[in-house]
């Protein structure tokens, strides 16, 4: 027998805010939370621009040795996590008597690696580098850190897909409910902030140099964009059987009805319209729908211009040109390992509360932009169903399809 | 260092460290119930320990040493070691 997958709470910690209360008004104002941040260009960084949080205090809500093996992904997804267990109707003493899994998206822990080998170079003795340094290295810190918090006892991993982690973690934990293995899992994704961990992405060259107008600098779909900013933060969803979420009288948010992927097999970096086609067709099939269902489209696109312009054909190729698409990645950056899940939480915002976030920046469109109906103002709109796109370095594809609770 | 220097220092950094009222570490109060202190904890006791007095203490060190009497002692034979 095969289950529905409702989302029963949500959490995000962002630059467009640190609650989902902040980040609804920031989605709905079109505010940017991009800065010019001097500190990367005195460590070499081609471009100083960036999606800014701040590091949490943790102190009034974890002990010591909870905190010890955190760093930003860890503590990041603390917060978002927090925000969605308490809004799903969870507490850890529910947690820890039921089985809840966790399947986690996050792809770096560059500033904590840079940090411990700094250390060890400095004292010349391994020991000196404290115990938290192992739990914050691994790419699974935020799995590691939030099980063991939580007191979770299901499924434990974390998911590592470049850019579309976040979104992969949400199609793992819906299928493994849809197929009657999980009652519930809790899935997200994270991002560290830190000039360790966007280095070498910078070195590609592909990072907005607008510096003077960093609210200016991230438009994707605009025919003058000239780059990404990275960003990042954590985004939490709580996915659970239909049937669990009413036996517990949770609020159901809204049911995940398609999930779906592929691999481009082709190049490390460059977009690919056959595999972005594929993701899309299989998540509409899944959902079993029409293309003409879907309200609104989050697009992946994150300021590139080879980026956006295969997923504007890809979009037209499969919708049309009349769904209503934007990219919040225009506000908020780009928030690669978290930004699948992050999305999700955008767009469930704009669900749930009758609006379209705006695609800012987006003043002139070039050839293929043109055929999309892109919205750069904010739109008082319903909608129903939306789909959220991700697509990662490698070629990994992921399309999720969520629609509210018939 | 004199042993009331050594005693200060102590409790400064390992109530900071270890989140533990300086009130209860006494003398005779026993170091690990004290400061709750599990494995991993003594990792981060020798890297305080480090960063305070500029010695890296082993786990063999801290063989018998059950009190905080006991750990100025260590401190201070350390110290007087450099």
């Amino acid at each position: 027998m095969e289950h529905r997958v409702v989302i029963t709470g949500m959490g995000i910690y962002s630059c467009l805010g640190e609650n989902l209360n902040e980040v609804r008004d920031s989605l709905f104002q079109g505010k940017s939370g991009i800065i010019y941040d001097e500190i990367r260009k005195d460590f070499g960084f081609r471009s100083a621009l960036t999606g800014m949080v701040k590091d949490p205090d943790l102190t009034q809500f974890l002990s010591r040795r909870q905190r010890i093996g955190m760093h930003q992904p860890a503590m990041y997804a603390y917060m978002a996590t927090k925000e969605a267990v308490e809004n799903a109707g969870l507490d850890i003493d529910f947690l820890e008597k039921t089985e809840t899994g966790l399947i986690y998206g996050n792809d770096s822990t560059a500033g904590s690696v840079g940090e411990t080998i700094d250390r060890i170079r400095e004292k010349n003795d391994t020991t000196l580098v404290g115990s938290g340094a192992i739990f914050q290295n691994m790419n699974c810190t935020v799995n590691m850190n939030i099980s063991t918090i939580f007191k979770l006892k299901g499924i434990n991993f974390t998911l590592s897909a470049a850019c579309a982690s976040g979104s992969h973690s949400i199609g793992m934990g819906y299928l493994l409910i849809k197929q009657g293995l999980q009652e519930r899992v809790i899935c997200g994704g994270a991002q560290e902030i830190n000039p360790t961990a966007m280095g070498s992405f910078d070195g590609l060259s592909v990072f907005s140099i607008k510096e003077s107008t960093p609210t200016k600098a991230s438009r994707p779909f605009d025919r003058d964009r000239d780059g990404l900013i990275p960003s990042g933060g954590a985004a939490t969803v709580i996915l659970e059987s239909y049937e669990s979420a009413i036996k517990r009288g949770a609020p159901i948010l809204g049911e995940l009805i398609g999930y779906g992927f592929s691999s481009n097999g082709d190049h490390l970096s460059n977009p690919n319209i056959d595999g972005q086609h594929r993701s899309l067709n299989m998540a509409l099939k899944q959902a079993n729908i029409d293309a003409n269902k879907i309200d609104y489209i989050n697009a992946h696109a994150t300021s590139t211009p080879a980026g956006d312009s295969v997923e504007a054909e890809a979009i037209h190729g499969v919708f049309g040109g009349k769904v209503a698409v934007s990219s919040t990645k225009s506000m908020t950056g780009h928030e690669c390992w978290m930004a699948g899940a992050s999305e999700v939480v955008y767009s469930m915002l704009m669900m749930q509360h009758n609006f379209i976030a705006p695609n800012i920046n987006f003043e002139n469109p070039d050839d293929t932009s043109v055929k999309i109906n892109i919205i750069a103002e904010t739109k008082q709109q319903k909608i129903n169903c939306f789909l959220s796109n991700s697509f990662g370095f490698g070629g990994t594809n992921s399309s999720l399809i969520i629609k509210k609770i018939d | 260092m004199n042993r009331e220097t050594i005693i200060e220092t102590v409790k400064d950094f390992l109530s900071d460290e270890f989140e533990v009222d300086k009130s209860k570490i006494q003398p005779d109060a026993n170091l690990q119930e004290t400061l709750d202190l599990d494995s991993l904890d003594y990792v981060d006791l020798v890297v305080v320990i480090e960063e305070n007095f500029g010695f890296k203490v082993t786990g063999e060190d801290f063989v018998g040493i059950a009190t905080f009497d006991d750990f100025y002692t260590l401190v201070e034979k350390k110290l007087a070691e450099k």
